[in-house]
């Protein structure tokens, strides 16, 4: 009783000896799952390290409910995308993804996974929005611990407000080939037309 | 030491080594696509070579030239402590008919490296035991490393969501900024729910 915060509890009436409390149902299942976030994580570049350090004792994810791995999809509830999805890994992580239990979120960890970075190119998926509903973006390349345990915050915020909605980023288009702009052609030679 | 190698192969085959030149005393023969293998050969078998590893190879493309790809193989003795590095042109304007024999058989460690050169430049390499993509995935179409390839061609193998009238706005919405004064679910109720101000 004395762990139900004024968050999901309204009424809190002391009897003889014995005390009862009065909630809704979402509210207190929110409350259950921001508390008992078990992770997924999809680590597949450098921002591992800091992964790593995140999930160190030093920061300690436990204060948060957050700390325990299930490497099987099906157990997890938040999948950790921490680093560059390449779109030979899309196909894995739509599946990875696709195989986890409701309710799940996603946490796009980095700069990579949240837009794609510096990686603008033939090899790398922009952003893991463009593939899977994305819940909270962590900025940073990679991202500081902190950083992390804030995301981490704004995730509960979200699970505790019952907001299910992703936000989705637009393919960008290329300023070399918008015809709009128009600043730079691509030519195979000085001779040849541009390519489109 | 390796000029003295330079020129050994160049009075070996002089028809096949087209030009020379060397850069931060790393020599480099320029040779004919015919005598690539060849002379390859002769660099590993011929004691005062003895090349024993095959540290690279690659291509380079110059859209301007013709033969359009420049195939570069970097060779590195550890007998000797030597090194040399040899360029063989190939290719026409429109980066077809760019074929050059295989080292494979040579060294091993020329069956990955062609494969990658293959994928990335098109390159292809004849009597490669198993040319296929090494780096990129089997649907990909064209050769990404190419100059004309275009810089934001890119080829989903998971189809993209598109959903409208959702942008993403900096990652972090009005509501959702700093870790203290957040709002609860208590206010919410309280104050008939917040507005999300990122959809209007």
């Amino acid at each position: 009783m004395g762990e139900l915060t004024p968050t999901t509890t309204q009424i809190l009436e002391p009897g003889e000896g014995q005390g009862f409390a009065t909630t809704r149902l979402e509210p207190l299942l929110a409350w259950a799952q921001k508390y008992s976030l078990f992770m997924y994580p999809f680590v597949t570049a450098c921002c591992g390290m800091e992964f790593m350090a995140v999930t160190s004792p030093r920061y300690d994810l436990g204060r948060f409910g957050a700390e325990a791995p299930r490497f099987s999809p099906r157990q997890s509830d938040l999948l950790w995308v921490v680093g560059t999805i390449v779109q030979r890994q899309a196909p894995i992580l739509k599946r990875i993804y696709e195989q986890m239990a409701e309710p799940k979120w996603v946490m796009a960890f980095g700069t990579c996974a949240s837009c794609g970075g510096f990686y603008d190119n033939y090899a790398c998926v922009a952003g893991i929005d463009k593939i899977i509903p994305c819940d909270v973006y962590i900025p940073g390349c990679p991202p500081r611990p902190e950083a992390v345990l804030d995301g981490l915050l704004l995730l509960q915020d979200k699970i505790q407000r019952g907001d299910k909605r992703p936000r989705i980023v637009k393919p960008r288009t290329d300023p070399v080939t918008n015809p709009k702009h128009g600043i730079v052609e691509l030519r195979r030679s000085r001779n040849s037309r541009p390519i489109v | 030491m390796s000029k003295a190698l330079a020129t050994l192969v160049k009075t070996q085959f002089p028809e096949a080594v087209l030009e020379t030149h060397a850069q931060f005393g790393d020599d480099t023969l320029v040779l004919a696509p015919d005598a690539w293998k060849k002379v390859a050969r002769f660099l590993r078998d011929t004691p005062q070579a003895s090349m024993d590893m095959l540290m690279d190879l690659t291509a380079v493309d110059f859209p301007d030239r013709e033969p359009r790809f420049e195939v570069v193989a970097h060779f590195y003795s550890l007998e000797k402590g030597h090194r040399l590095r040899l360029k063989a042109r190939v290719g026409d304007a429109e980066g077809d008919g760019a074929e050059i024999d295989t080292l494979t058989d040579l060294w091993a460690s020329a069956n990955w490296l062609e494969r990658e050169c293959w994928d990335m430049f098109g390159v292809v390499f004849k009597g490669h035991p198993d040319l296929r993509r090494i780096l990129m995935y089997p649907e990909f179409e064209g050769h990404p490393l190419r100059k004309d390839y275009p810089a934001d061609k890119i080829q989903p193998l998971v189809p993209y969501l598109d959903i409208e009238n959702i942008e993403k706005l900096p990652p972090f919405g009005p509501d959702e900024g700093m870790s203290f004064g957040r709002q609860t679910h208590a206010e919410r109720e309280d104050e008939g729910g917040i507005e999300d101000k990122r959809d209007s």
